[in-house]
């Protein structure tokens, strides 16, 4: 039991996909300027790793190490396409947002990053409880990225105004750097730094054999 | 690890390539009348928000359907401003039409001021109607195409309408925008113009989405004394003073390419390759010759 917590919730500090491995970048920079989009892609980012690494994990003694490479990406080309349809189907003004990022997915280096170290070597629970803690590293820093972004861009969270615009009568002038993708590579910068500070202090162990 | 050989990884790629195809091809088929439902309630919802029938972006989609019913699709001959007698506009497809070299225009590069190379060659136009009395109008039917549709329903322009809402579409700094353009019944006064789809930089050339700058396109005049397209996205605010500023919006700041485009656009769609033709055929039968200004 103590070795799943560990696999559970080492990726969601210690072993941070985001902020420590540097993975995964480019979707945090592209859908935080609005954290409704953030929480979509939270979800589906953390259900397709899970998912991926648990199908990758159930055929793991079946591929060939030749090919292993192309089946996983095969299995999350799947995924994605899947949940990409499902977003569109039932979710599609928020599918109008995201447009390409959720295709983008695919080449999110989390998902294969873990298939690959993770889930070829580990069974099937493991490799779920793996999938789905690297989901929530990966959306801490979304979130995190996305409370600035849409707080100091937009003067709102979740679409509700909390800072009352100048332009509509207000006091807040909102930051225009924000609403733009540079400002999440600062923010992730900032988050970095603040991890580094914290696990220097702590002096987490940060590795699971 | 299990022993590997060729056969076995042939077997191993091919399984997998079955169930993982069947997964996709599934979504995409059981979804698909969904999706396809979501795509045309979102068009439909922007033309009634252009056209200010629709006052709330998240209205529901009985709401949609109902304010729906007062707009009318007719198809029309861009060339020669006819209505298309032969087709129902509502299975009219235009984007399948631009990759059909016998459905699509190519528009030569001094005209394509949109910068989108082609476009069919017919065009749906709405109109929003008053009342429910609708009588027919006997307008020349365009020359029989190759389209055979057995229950055509029959096409008119609403005698009596309050409001015509063009599609327009064209490119911007990186993507293509498409929009709809509301005229009043003059066909020269603006009621409203949205864009439903584009890619602009969020923040910058993306502020054609907000409503602050789409609320100062309602009663712009989109054409000159002539009837020659004239309406500038000028930088630094609008002079109202000025007797020009009717034919004029401030353009969005930080985004010249996509004031640009817009401006552009809204010049290809309303001059005589685009719905010129057919509006001016409009205006002759319904306000007699000449602008109301």
């Amino acid at each position: 039991m103590n070795r799943s917590k560990k696999i559970l919730f080492a990726p969601i500090c210690a072993q941070n996909p985001i902020a420590v491995q540097i993975l995964g970048i480019c979707s945090a920079l592209a859908v935080t300027a609005k954290l409704e989009t953030v929480a979509v892609m939270a979800l589906t980012v953390t259900l397709v790793t899970a998912l991926s690494n648990v199908s990758v994990s159930l055929i793991r003694h079946h591929i060939s190490p030749s090919i292993r490479i192309i089946a996983q990406m095969t299995i999350i080309a799947s995924l994605v396409i899947v949940a990409d349809e499902l977003i569109k189907a039932f979710s599609f003004e928020m599918s109008k947002q995201l447009s390409v990022y959720v295709g983008l997915i695919i080449t999110n280096c989390i998902i294969m990053g873990r298939t690959e170290s993770f889930a070829m070597k580990h069974g099937v629970f493991e490799s779920f409880l793996d999938g789905i803690g690297n989901g929530i590293g990966y959306s801490l820093v979304l979130f995190f990225v996305g409370v600035f972004r849409e707080l100091l861009g937009s003067g709102s969270l979740f679409g509700q105004q909390i800072l009352p615009l100048i332009g509509e009568g207000g006091w807040y002038q909102p930051n225009g750097l924000m609403q733009l993708s540079p400002s999440a590579f600062f923010l992730i910068g900032f988050f970095i730094w603040g991890l580094q500070i914290l696990k220097s202090k702590n002096i987490v162990r940060d590795s699971y054999d | 690890m299990a022993t590997h050989n060729t056969m076995k990884t042939y077997a191993v790629a091919f399984t997998l390539c079955i169930v993982c195809s069947f997964f996709v091809s599934s979504a995409a088929i059981l979804l698909k009348p969904r999706q396809i439902m979501n795509r045309e309630l979102d068009i439909k919802k922007n033309l009634l928000l252009t056209s200010g029938l629709l006052q709330d972006a998240d209205a529901e989609r009985e709401n949609i359907q109902k304010a729906f019913r007062q707009v009318e699709a007719v198809l029309v001959d861009l060339q020669s401003g006819e209505l298309v007698e032969n087709i129902d506009p509502d299975d009219f497809e235009v984007i399948k039409a631009t990759r059909d070299p016998a459905a699509r225009y190519m528009i030569s590069a001094a005209k394509d001021k949109a910068k989108i190379k082609t476009r069919a060659k017919y065009a749906r136009v709405y109109f929003v109607k008053t009342v429910s009395v609708i009588r027919q109008t006997p307008m020349v039917p365009a020359p029989a195409g190759n389209h055979e549709t057995s229950s055509v329903r029959k096409q008119r322009v609403p005698e009596d309408f309050t409001l015509i809402i063009l599609p327009v579409y064209g490119k911007g700094l990186w993507s293509t925008l498409y929009g709809f353009l509301a005229l009043e019944k003059d066909t020269l006064t603006v009621r409203g113009l949205t864009f439903y789809q584009h890619g602009e930089t969020p923040g910058m050339g993306g502020e054609v989405d907000n409503p602050k700058w789409r609320a100062q396109w309602p009663g712009k005049t989109v054409f000159d004394e002539d009837w020659r397209p004239n309406i500038r996205l000028v930088k630094g605010g609008v002079n109202p003073a000025l007797r020009d500023a009717i034919h004029q919006v401030d353009a969005l700041s930080g985004a010249t390419f996509t004031s640009r485009g817009v401006e552009n656009l809204l010049h290809y769609w309303l001059g005589e390759d685009g719905f010129g033709p057919f509006l001016d055929k409009l205006r002759r039968r319904h306000n007699g010759q000449g602008g109301t200004e």
